[in-house]
């Protein structure tokens, strides 16, 4: 199914009719405008997941059976899809996490602990999502380093002399999103990194909003780290990636231990896997990392060139339709410089309200902080409300959203 | 999809909701009060502040501040109405059941704890009760 989509024209003919074809939940009804939050997955990710539950289902490299063989086999092939995907140099760069957050949580224990010390500078930027703040502010609190975080400007865009300002301090580590959850600003990463890594930084990209939605190449960008998950991306919850120089994971002790992550163990102590399953202990998410290869495949075949180019048409479609409402206040930079993320807000509607409204019209709307609370604070909202986008969003769900919006407007008028 | 024809027969947004959220009863600060108390709501970082005046064990005045959406203003007005004039024994009573009685609409899990912000505010201010606690009764 995916294969002769993938023959076709890249770019040309991007057919998000035949693509909701492959997402049943898109028979309910809903319009469906919270990709950012989580993504829909299509019957190929669930079917590849219901195959190993039906098939092979047994656990990974352990077992000398056929089957745990082909579950090994699967569970592993994940691992070359991601790094084709992103372009690293090895497949023992690719480590599997639950998600964007304990690959963070990963780095910040294992890393952090031994190279962040009293003193020392960690600069983040103001957009950031809780998940690439919280890990570096224990972490923070407990070696005695210093954050200083980057602001931004009023069109919601990172202000870079601020940033290169503070590499003139020398930070020991520089942590951004790639893109931004909340206002979808795409954040100049080729540059930050570039120029935090000239500065002497170790640097971490956040690439919840970035892998999902544009082609990444992390030798190109040259970061130390790049953290994603699946579920943002077609794949199913509980599977994410963190990518690392295999360098730095070489010298890093483990985060999570027990099982499968060792190589002896006696009493006397133990000896670590090799990369990358020294930081996979325990019994993984087989079936989700083989549903994450399966959305990675599709991906893979419409393109990532094709994803931004339909994300941009229809960002771009949204963003002139929710310009013209009266009252409403969009926050980001214009669509050209933004991913599928539109954060509006309406006057003397809350978003809460507009998001019950909608929800009333099978409109899939998020309101609240985002999982930025320091930007909506710079900001000066409480909340806003957030309308995002994926492959399968077509022009038809935003014009039932300014409905809705039209329809709060006419009840709390 | 069902709409309602009117804002006035809408079943979530009834007209005296959107009343209470336009037109706030005892909404603002009261100076010297003997207690005063915020709380947010960690879902979308709402927040409504009480102040209390109590004279002989009665609350003889009160005031309720803070930004939020219509079911969390409405809410607080709506509680602020009933709360004045009375003793502080009966107020303690005001439950859960009570507040979404007084809303007369049906709220959904996800909006239930804006719905009960006021009450809480109420709770954990004029009663020293830890906030967690309000989930459990």
């Amino acid at each position: 199914m995916i294969a002769r989509r993938a023959q076709g024209a890249p770019n040309s003919s991007f057919d998000v009719a035949a693509i909701r074809k492959d997402f049943p939940i898109f028979k309910t009804g809903i319009a469906y405008l919270d990709s950012a939050n989580t993504s829909q997955r299509p019957s190929q990710v669930t079917g590849a997941m219901m195959e190993y539950f039906e098939q092979f289902n047994s656990n990974i490299h352990r077992a000398a059976y056929r089957i745990a063989e082909e579950a090994t086999l699967r569970y592993e092939a994940t691992r070359e899809k991601v790094r084709e995907l992103i372009n690293a140099a090895s497949t023992k760069e690719i480590i599997y996490t639950r998600g964007t957050t304990e690959a963070i949580n990963l780095v910040a224990y294992s890393w952090g602990r031994k190279h962040i010390g009293q003193g020392d500078l960690i600069v983040l930027t103001i957009i950031d999502h809780h998940s690439n703040i919280v890990p570096w502010q224990i972490l923070a609190a407990e070696k005695g380093a210093t954050i200083e975080y980057v602001d931004i400007d009023e069109r919601g865009e990172l202000r870079l002399d601020q940033f290169h300002k503070l590499l003139e301090r020398s930070p020991k580590l520089v942590a951004f999103g790639q893109v931004s959850n909340a206002l979808g600003t795409i954040n100049p990463a080729q540059e930050m990194v570039s120029a935090a890594k000239l500065a002497g930084a170790t640097v971490l990209v956040d690439g919840a909003q970035g892998a999902p939605h544009q082609g990444v190449d992390v030798r190109a960008l040259g970061c130390d780290f790049y953290a994603f998950s699946g579920h943002k991306m077609l794949g199913p919850t509980g599977a994410g990636i963190l990518y690392g120089r295999r360098e730095l994971l070489e010298a890093m002790d483990p985060f999570m231990s027990g099982g499968d992550m060792i190589k002896t163990v006696r009493v006397e102590g133990t000896t670590y896997h090799d990369l990358p399953w020294k930081f996979e202990a325990g019994t993984q998410a087989i079936a989700e990392v083989i549903g994450l290869g399966a959305a990675v495949d599709y991906l893979s075949a419409l393109g990532m060139d094709a994803v931004r180019a339909h994300e941009r048409e229809i960002t771009e479609y949204a963003y002139e339709a929710l310009s013209d409402i009266d009252g409403l206040t969009l926050y980001g930079p214009p669509p050209a410089r933004r991913a599928g993320v539109i954060s509006f807000d309406l006057k003397g509607i809350h978003p809460h309200d507009l998001a019950t409204i909608a929800d009333r019209d099978q409109v899939c709307l998020r309101a609240g902080h985002h999982c930025a609370m320091p930007l909506m604070t710079r900001l000066g909202v409480a909340a806003t409300a957030r309308a995002s986008f994926y492959i399968y969003t077509q022009k038809d769900e935003v014009d039932r959203l300014v409905g809705s919006i039209k329809e709060a407007q006419r009840i709390f008028a | 999809v069902n709409r309602a024809g009117t804002a006035a027969d809408d079943q979530f947004y009834r007209e005296y909701i959107l009343d209470h959220y336009k037109n706030p009863r005892n909404f603002g600060r009261l100076e010297n009060p003997d207690i005063s108390h915020e709380e947010d709501n960690p879902l979308c970082g709402d927040v409504i502040g009480m102040d209390f005046r109590v004279k002989d064990g009665v609350i003889e005045d009160v005031r309720f501040h803070g930004r939020g959406c219509a079911i969390s203003q409405a809410s607080a007005s709506l509680l602020t109405e009933r709360l004045k004039g009375l003793p502080l024994d009966e107020a303690k009573k005001i439950g859960k059941a009570d507040v979404l009685g007084e809303l007369g609409i049906d709220i959904s899990p996800a909006r239930i704890k804006c719905a009960l912000l006021s009450l809480k505010v109420l709770k954990v201010g004029a009663y020293g009760l830890a906030g967690n606690d309000l989930d459990e009764e």
